[in-house]
């Protein structure tokens, strides 16, 4: 429900929101996560404490709201963030490097902790070299692998100087977004529609496969992978369409999902409920898609919020795993899908969810968390 | 003058004649070789160039050469100084959100229920104000920084006018309360907005005894003054069970107190009972005035007094008012509680020997319901366009501003959102919630748009993608073309030929996917090998944007097709590419020595109707070409022909053979 969501503003444009991962087997519900900023002359990175839900502070402030714990000036829009670890933030810049931040929790400081400066950049025809955007950046501890405007894949060690491998003109349009397959194997987006897989151990400098969209090549903008099932990986677009593939076959997506109406800039998977899963987009909404819910059982949800609440028909086709992505059972093949945020008007850059909590960032320069979404 | 005249800070008109040039948000200033003597620009008479600046533009200024008289200077003056405030990018945002609600709002509906919508806004967007300046407040009084410490209280101050300002805009034009609540209203305003007395109450009411109290009767006033009786009571029942001698005063002071009628929010009394009742009470209180029932006690009677409305009794309590607009109320709660809005202005009266400040000419000018007045008071002393803006666009929501109508042909809302948005666009963040501001300006808003869109800085893809998508939600082809065209010619500098060509594929700009596609095909010729092949080979439905596009792709398949040895559909392309004339006839020699591997194929593969055509083609570039050309030829070339010409000959010999031998059998 929305009166849970405790909104933020903070002066500058959110490119990016990340939860701080919790120690395994916490108890407790996320309530540190990082922000970067974008287009701002100086930005930043920030780290915020959610408190207690609920519980009133000394100056009768509402806890709920996100309270900054410490920042740091970042050269560069923040293109994209990961928590390599729970101290280290590792981010990219539009300037071409990529920095590990380490967030210290003692005093709340952050501070640069490792940087390669030129991991992304063009060689243009005067052979001189320029930074080039690093799009994306995705962290297994230690390892490190970072997309950019200029075509090129790194894989860095964290506390290692030097990239432990550079594919240099790995793909001739711009990687949008990168994410983990498996241990040694990458998935990667590109601008004209194509989904790659790269394995890390092959010395080849080409992708072991290459998905594609059919028609029109619509760039793609944002990829996951199902947590639980590897072969499931879901791509936003420029088309704001949501699709699901099925890397074990064809290549083509299983699905192509009608969902925001400009870019989808971010895809996730609920980490530990897969049947939920959450875009955003330019178009300044949120969505909550959820394959969980059994509609046989309920179906006056249909009624309630108009465009907010519909249900969209699968165009799948057979297959031999059942999951609630991939399934055309017929009784099941419906998902609920609820647009969280009502009033949009600017840009959603960002969300992550992790547990109960979701965060998000906008253009609109606030954060929102939600800490009882799957509650 | 309708805008006195701003002098830049630093900026001398009296010495030097200055010249200035008009950016989109900026004004150049700079100092000229000429002196004042001759010139028309002097402080006295304030330049016509000056006049021309608009109010709100205040000077912010980065010269250029500190130094010598003979240094000359150059001022940026930006036409919105707020915009680049920190802490002020919530107002903008938030407040944002809100005018587009507003944009949406519907209006159809009907009196009632659109006249409480609107108050809502209007209460929504002095609560971000109000929210911006605990913000400020709480940097205040964080900072050790002394500068930044008068910087952040001068805005709370600012801020804190703004909100009266809106206030007092909100109950006179947006709500247009009506006689009776319009005065329980404006006491509400003055409550809220006279806080100088609230520590004086505070320091009063927490202390042990408050009736004993140096400062207690001040209290009393000052809850008699701003008309809460309720207070005022509670605290003189205290002093009474203090007092048992006078209890009886007390008594009838309380009574008369409590029986004060106050108009009502609802339709509950009419106007004219509500009069009778205060004539009524008013009698009862002259009549204990006039016997001297409260003759013992100076506090009492000068309370009964101000009850009566004597103007000297509350004069004499000035202090406690702090300002002329709470002594309007006040006196109007006792001498005429039912006033009507087109009454207020005749109430006014211009006290003080001082000129008045600013904000009180624009409270006064809102008090006589010179709403333009207002907007144009507002828009000389605040350093923003933002609050004249939004308040303008509420008023118009409201239907209050219709016929008027500027002299340029945009009316007023519309040109103080230009203004505004434009303040926003010249910030090198804000710019995305200019956006908005100029979709709702239906005259000039979508050309001021194409202008500004153009200058923001595209360092990143993502920041173009975001243009873009303004630009293409609003078919604005031209900022599009340019757009993908500026990222293609970035991508092309950085030898990006795969994202080059996919800007240009999205603007659907032919020429220039055929410049690239040239460059594919140089590179080609070049090396013996394509780059990009992942592009190349997956070029789709977009292939068919140029010719030349077309043409890379198709000689890719035949590529592809003669490495998986598919000799005769290979051949088959091939021939296809320079007989539809697909491929440029610069290329016909590549294309045809291409063609030299498939004619020495053991096998024959071109037949002999094929062979004829490569002839043709053959013969077609060559006799193109002049004699003079033909010389200048190097031996490559005529030795290419001549093997050409022999590879065809024997194809040719070959495949009467074999076509003969196959008819013949």
């Amino acid at each position: 429900a929305m009166e849970d969501v405790c909104a933020k503003f903070v002066s500058q444009k959110i490119s990016k929101a990340r939860w701080r991962p919790l120690p395994v087997a916490a108890l407790q519900p996320p309530d540190v996560f990082a922000t970067g900023s974008w287009d701002n002359e100086d930005n930043r990175i920030s780290i915020w404490s959610v408190g207690d839900l609920g519980s009133v502070g000394l100056n009768g402030e509402y806890q709920g709201e996100p309270q900054l714990l410490c920042d740091i000036r970042h050269n560069g829009d923040v293109m994209d963030m990961q928590f390599l670890d729970q101290e280290r933030i590792v981010v990219a810049s539009s300037t071409g490097a990529v920095t590990v931040f380490r967030h210290h929790q003692n005093n709340q400081t952050l501070s640069a902790n490792q940087r390669w400066e030129k991991a992304h950049y063009h060689v243009d025809q005067d052979t001189s070299c320029g930074g080039a955007a690093c799009t994306g950046v995705i962290c297994n501890n230690p390892e490190i692998v970072t997309v950019g405007e200029d075509g090129r894949i790194n894989l860095f060690r964290a506390d290692q100087k030097d990239a432990v491998r550079t594919i240099d003109n790995a793909d001739s349009s711009t990687l949008h977004a990168v994410t983990f397959l498996r241990t040694t194997e990458i998935l990667t987006v590109n601008s004209i529609g194509q989904l790659k897989i790269w394995d890390l151990r092959q010395q080849r400098n080409e992708p072991s496969q290459i998905f594609s969209l059919t028609g029109d090549r619509v760039p793609l903008h944002c990829v996951d992978r199902h947590p639980n099932q590897q072969h499931i990986v879901a791509t936003g677009g420029q088309d704001g369409m949501l699709s699901i593939w099925d890397i074990r076959q064809g290549t083509m997506p299983v699905s192509l999902l009608n969902a925001h109406e400009a870019e989808m800039w971010e895809v996730h998977f609920h980490p530990s409920s897969p049947d939920h899963l959450f875009t955003c987009s330019e178009d300044g909404s949120l969505w909550h898609w959820d394959t969980s819910t059994d509609i046989s059982e309920k179906p006056s949800f249909l009624h309630q919020g108009g465009r907010s609440t519909t249900y969209l028909s699968h165009n799948t086709i057979n297959q031999s795993v059942v999951s609630a992505w991939l399934s055309n059972d017929p009784t099941k093949d419906r998902m609920e899908i609820t647009n969280l945020i009502p009033n949009q008007t600017l840009s959603v850059n960002t969300l992550d969810i992790l547990g109960p909590c979701l965060v998000y960032g906008t253009d609109a320069e606030a954060i929102y968390v939600n800490r009882q979404l799957l509650a | 003058a309708a805008v006195p005249s701003q002098v830049v800070p630093g900026a001398d008109p009296s010495a030097r004649q200055l010249c200035f040039a008009w950016g989109p948000a900026e004004v150049l200033v700079c100092e000229t070789l000429f002196g004042s003597r001759g010139g028309f620009l002097s402080r006295g008479d304030s330049g016509s160039g000056w006049r021309l600046l608009p109010g709100a533009l205040t000077g912010c200024v980065a010269g250029t050469g500190e130094g010598g008289p003979s240094s000359s200077r150059l001022f940026v003056v930006r036409r919105d100084q707020d915009i680049y405030i920190q802490t002020l990018r919530k107002l903008f945002n938030e407040s944002h959100g809100i005018f587009i609600g507003l944009q949406r709002s519907e209006e159809e509906l009907a009196g009632k229920s659109r006249k409480a919508q609107l108050v809502q806004v209007s209460k929504n967007y002095r609560s971000v104000i109000r929210a911006c300046m605990e913000d400020m407040h709480q940097a205040a009084i964080s900072t050790r920084d002394p500068a930044l410490h008068s910087q952040y209280s001068t805005q709370v101050s600012i801020l804190s006018a703004m909100e009266l300002i809106w206030n007092l805009c909100e109950i006179l034009f947006v709500e247009a309360a009506a006689a009776g609540p319009l005065l329980l209203r404006l006491l509400d305003w003055v409550r809220l907005h006279v806080c100088d007395v609230d520590n004086m109450v505070r320091e009063v009411l927490s202390s042990e005894n408050p009736s004993k109290h140096e400062l207690f009767w001040n209290v009393v006033d000052i809850f008699v003054l701003q008309g809460r009786m309720d207070e005022a009571r509670h605290l003189l029942s205290k002093e009474a069970s203090a007092n048992p001698t006078s209890v009886n005063m007390y008594k009838i002071l309380d009574d008369l107190m409590k029986k004060m009628p106050v108009p009502s929010l609802g339709n509950t009394q009419t106007l004219t009972e509500m009069e009778l009742k205060w004539q009524h009470w008013h009698e009862e209180c002259q009549r204990y005035l006039q016997d001297g029932t409260f003759a013992s006690n100076s506090h009492m009677e000068s309370i009964c007094k101000i009850l009566l409305g004597d103007e000297d009794a509350i004069l004499e309590k000035k202090e406690l008012m702090t300002t002329w607009y709470h002594f309007l109320v006040t006196r109007l709660l006792y001498s005429h509680p039912t006033v009507k809005p087109m009454e207020l202005r005749m109430d006014l009266f211009l006290g003080g020997e001082s000129g008045p400040e600013p904000l009180d000419t624009i409270l006064m000018a809102a008090f006589e319901f010179e709403m333009h007045q207002v907007i144009k008071e507002c828009s000389i002393a605040l350093s923003n366009w933002w609050f004249v803006a939004h308040l303008t666009d509420l008023l118009d929501h409201c239907k209050l501003l219709q016929s008027h109508n500027l002299y340029f042909g945009s009316n007023m809302r519309e040109f103080l959102l230009l203004e505004y948005a434009s303040g926003l666009f010249s910030h090198h963040s804000l710019w995305q919630l200019g956006v908005d501001y100029f979709d709702h300006c239906p005259e000039y808003g979508r050309v001021y748009l194409e202008l500004h869109i153009e200058r923001i800085p595209l360092n990143t893809e993502q920041k173009a993608l975001k243009v873009l998508r303004i630009c293409e939600q609003r078919q604005m082809h031209e900022q599009v073309r340019s757009i993908c065209k500026i990222m293609a010619m970035k991508a092309l500098r950085n030898n990006r030929l795969g994202s080059a060509l996919s800007w240009s594929i999205r603007a659907k700009d032919a020429a220039f996917a055929t410049l690239i596609s040239d460059r594919f095909l140089k590179d080609y010729c070049e090396r013996g090998c394509f780059s990009d092949l992942d592009l190349i080979d997956n070029l789709g439905p977009s292939m068919l944007l140029s010719d030349r596009l077309t043409f890379l792709g198709k000689y890719r398949e035949f590529h592809r097709l003669y490495g998986e040895k598919r000799f005769s559909e290979a051949a088959k392309l091939l021939l296809m590419l320079m007989t539809a004339h697909i491929a440029p006839c610069s290329f016909w020699m590549t294309l045809l020595t291409d063609a030299l591997p498939l004619l020495e194929q053991k096998e024959v593969i071109f037949s002999a109707e094929q062979t004829y055509e490569l002839m043709r083609c053959l013969e077609d570039l060559t006799a193109g070409k002049s004699d003079k050309q033909k010389l200048q030829d190097d031996d490559v070339e005529t030795m290419k022909v001549e093997m050409l010409r022999l590879a065809l000959a024997r194809n040719l010999a070959r495949v009467i053979v074999k076509e003969g031998t196959l008819e013949g059998s």
